[in-house]
C-alpha cells in the first residue's frame, strides 16, 4: 500500500519516536521567554574557541552528544546523521561533527533545516534503513552576520523587519521503536517565490512557502486546522506570520486559533529589541527541542503541524538582482498514532 | 557663530542620507557613493566651495566633503602640471585621511576583537 | 506567466501594507543632531589646531586624520555600532563613518588572517566610495583642464 498522501505528503506505516531532545543556546536566547526550556545556556558565544565559526561547530558537536546521551545511547548505536547549518559549505556542522564517526548526511535548507532534517530521518527509519537517527540543525548570530549582512562593528541600522539569527543548535534522536511523540506525517515543500528581493524581510519572502506547504497538507490529508493543537512555522516573524494567515484564509484554511512562529515565541520583542522576531535554522531547532517537545510530554498539546521555513539565497543572489525563494517542510508529531 | 554653521549643514547633509535610507531600498554603501560622487561633482561645477566657505567642517566633514576634497586636489594639479594633473591630483590631496584610516583600521584589528552583540 | 506576475504585484502590494515603517521624522530628527554634532566638532578641532598657527589647507588634513583616529578608536571599543543603530545616517555620513566602515571588517575578519582577513576585507564597504571618488575626480579634473 503505498504511504504516499495526496501530491507532497507521506503517512508513516511505522511512525518513529522523537526518544530525547537536546539544545544549547546563546546568551540572548537565555534572556528570552524560553530560557528554561533549554539545556544549556552559554554566557559566552564564543563559548572559548578563536572564531564564530569554531564555536558553532563546538556548539553542534556538544549538543549531539547530549541528545545521544540523553536518549541512552552511544555514538555506535546511531545509524545517521542528517544536519545542517547557515554556513557556507556547511562548515559548522561538518566540523562539529567530524570527530563523531558517524554515517552523515549535511543538509542544506536555510531555516527550514531541522524539518527537513527530521522528514529524511523519519523516511529512513519507517523505510526500514535505520533504527536510531540524529536530525540536528544549529546557527550562530555573529557568523550569520559576518557571511550574510555586515561586521558586528559597523554602525548600521536594521530595519523594523528585519529579524535576529538564534544562536543556537536543537538535535533529536529518532528511534524505530518508542512511545512517542511520533512523526507521523511529512509534507516536503517545493520552492515558491512571489518576488520579494528585500533581504530584510525575509518573513515576507518566506510566508508564501509556509503558506503553500499548510495549504497542501491539508489537501493532501483532509485534514484541517481543527485537527491540530498547535501549527508551528519555523521563523516567519511578525510580519511573515500575518502574511501567511492571509494567504492560507485565502484558501479557505482559518488556522488563527492555533497559529505561532518560533521565532516570535524566542525572543521578547519589548525588551529584546529584536524587530520581527528570531531566525536562523537554530530557532526552530531549539525551539523544538527546549520548548515544544517537553509541553508535548505535558500534553500541552497532542498533535503539532511543525513548519520551519527557509529563505534560499545567497549574498551573491541578491547582489545579482534576484529575488529571494522560499522552502517550507512540514511535519506531523502526534503523541498517539492511530 | 562657525559651530552652529557647521552644526546646521552638517546635520542637513545627514538627513539628506536619512531620508534615503528610510524612504528608498538603497543601502547605506550605494548612499555613500552616491553622496562622494555627488560632492565632487558638485565641485566640478563650483558649487560645494561656497557652502564649505560657509559651513567649514559642516561641508567637509560629511561623505560629499571627501568628494569634494578629490575633486578639488584633481583641479589644482590640474592647474599644475596640466591634464596628468587629474590622474594625480584626487588620491594627492586626501592622502592623509586614506593612510590613516589604512594604518589605524590595520592597528585596530592587532588589537581589537569583534564583540557579539545583545 | 501573467497570472503569476499578477499573483506577485498583488502579494507586493499586501506586504507593504503589513510591513511596518520605521519612524521617519524620529530617525531624521537623530541623524540630525549626531551628524551636526560630529561636524561641530570636527569645527572645533579645525579651530584648535589653526590656533597652534597651521593654515586652513594643514589644518582641515589635521582634522581629518583625527576624526578618522577616533572613528576607529570608538569602532575597537564596540561603541560605534551603537551610536550607529541610533544615529543612522547620522554616524554613517561623516568621515568617521568611513572610517568605521574600514575597520569593523578587518577587526571581524582577522580570524582569516593578515593578508586575506584583515588587508583584503578592509575594503569590503569603503571600496567602492574611493573608486567612485577616485573616478569622479579625475573625470572632474579632465573636464577642468579642458575649459
Amino acid at each position: 500500500m503505498s504511504k504516499r498522501m495526496g501530491k507532497q505528503t507521506i503517512k508513516f506505516d511505522s511512525p518513529p519516536s522523537i526518544i530525547a531532545t537536546a539544545s544549547t543556546v546563546g546568551p540572548k536566547e537565555g534572556k528570552g521567554p524560553l530560557a528554561s526550556y533549554f539545556d544549556v545556556v552559554l554566557h559566552d558565544p564564543l563559548w572559548g574557541e578563536d572564531s564564530w565559526e569554531k564555536a558553532e561547530s563546538k556548539i553542534v558537536r556538544k549538543t549531539i552528544e547530549r541528545v545521544i546521551e540523553k536518549a541512552h545511547l552511544t555514538p555506535e548505536d546511531i545509524n545517521y546523521i542528517f544536519a545542517g547549518d547557515l554556513l557556507n559549505q556547511l562548515t559548522a556542522s561538518t566540523f562539529g561533527i567530524r570527530g563523531l564517526n558517524i554515517p552523515f548526511f549535511g543538509l542544506f535548507g536555510a531555516c527550514s533545516t531541522m524539518s527537513e532534517s527530521m522528514s529524511l530521518g523519519a523516511m529512513v527509519i519507517d523505510g526500514g534503513f535505520a533504527d536510531y537517527v540524529v536530525a540536528e540543525a544549529s546557527s550562530h548570530f555573529c557568523g550569520s552576520e559576518k557571511q550574510f549582512r555586515f561586521p558586528l562593528e559597523l554602525g548600521t541600522q536594521r530595519p523594523l523587519t528585519a529579524s535576529w539569527t538564534v544562536t543556537g543548535s536543537g538535535a533529536v534522536v529518532l528511534a524505530k521503536n518508542g512511545t512517542g511523540p511520533y512523526i507521523t506525517h511529512v509534507t516536503t515543500g517545493k520552492i515558491v517565490d512571489l518576488g520579494i528581493k528585500d533581504p530584510n524581510n525575509m518573513g515576507a519572502a518566506m510566508a508564501p512557502a509556509a503558506a503553500d506547504t499548510i495549504i497542501t497538507h491539508f489537501q493532501d490529508t483532509g485534514r484541517s486546522p481543527e485537527d491540530y493543537d498547535l501549527i508551528i512555522t519555523g521563523d516567519l516573524g511578525s510580519i511573515g506570520k500575518e502574511l501567511t494567515l492571509e494567504l492560507v484564509r485565502r484558501s479557505n484554511y482559518d488556522i488563527e486559533k492555533v497559529f505561532s512562529d518560533c521565532g516570535i515565541e524566542i525572543f521578547d520583542p519589548v525588551t529584546q529589541d529584536t524587530h520581527a522576531g528570531g531566525s536562523g535554522c537554530g530557532c526552530s531547532a531549539v525551539t523544538f527541542a527546549g520548548y515544544l517537545y517537553k509541553e508535548m510530554q505535558n500534553n500541552k498539546w497532542n498533535r503539532i503541524l511543525f513548519i520551519p521555513t527557509g529563505a534560499l539565497m545567497s549574498p551573491g543572489s541578491t547582489q545579482q538582482g534576484e529575488s529571494i525563494p522560499g522552502i517550507a517542510h512540514a511535519v506531523v508529531i502526534d503523541n498517539k498514532w492511530a | 557663530m562657525d559651530y552652529i554653521k557647521a552644526f546646521i549643514v552638517g546635520g542637513i547633509i545627514c538627513v539628506i542620507g536619512q531620508l534615503l535610507i528610510d524612504k528608498t531600498k538603497l543601502m547605506s554603501g550605494r548612499i555613500l557613493v552616491l553622496f562622494v560622487t555627488l560632492g565632487a561633482a558638485l565641485h566640478g561645477i563650483g558649487l560645494y566651495e561656497p557652502i564649505v566657505k560657509f559651513a567649514g567642517a559642516g561641508a567637509t566633514v560629511p561623505l560629499p566633503g571627501f568628494g569634494y576634497a578629490l575633486a578639488k586636489g584633481a583641479i589644482e594639479e590640474v592647474e599644475k602640471v596640466g591634464l596628468r594633473g587629474a590622474f594625480t591630483g584626487g588620491l594627492k590631496a586626501t592622502a592623509a585621511g586614506i593612510t590613516a584610516a589604512i594604518v589605524f583600521a590595520y592597528l585596530s584589528a592587532l588589537i581589537f576583537n569583534p564583540k557579539a552583540k545583545e | 506567466m501573467d497570472q503569476m506576475q499578477d499573483m506577485k504585484k498583488e502579494y507586493e502590494q499586501l506586504v507593504e501594507k503589513v510591513s511596518p515603517k520605521s519612524n521617519t521624522v524620529r530617525d531624521c530628527a537623530r541623524a540630525f543632531w549626531v551628524g551636526g554634532l560630529i561636524c561641530t566638532i570636527g569645527e572645533l578641532i579645525t579651530n584648535i589646531i589653526k590656533s597652534f598657527g597651521y593654515n586652513q589647507d594643514e589644518a582641515s588634513m589635521l582634522t581629518t586624520i583625527t576624526l578618522v583616529f577616533l572613528g576607529i578608536l570608538l569602532t575597537g571599543l564596540d561603541i560605534y555600532d551603537s551610536i550607529g543603530k541610533y544615529a543612522g545616517a547620522g554616524s554613517i555620513v561623516p568621515i568617521t563613518g568611513f572610517a568605521n566602515s574600514m575597520v569593523s571588517p578587518a577587526i571581524e575578519f582577522k580570524k582569516e588572517g593578515y593578508v586575506f582577513g584583515v588587508g583584503a576585507r578592509m575594503f569590503t564597504i569603503a571600496g567602492p566610495v574611493i573608486v567612485y571618488g577616485v573616478i569622479a575626480s579625475v573625470i572632474v579634473g579632465i573636464i577642468h583642464y579642458f575649459i
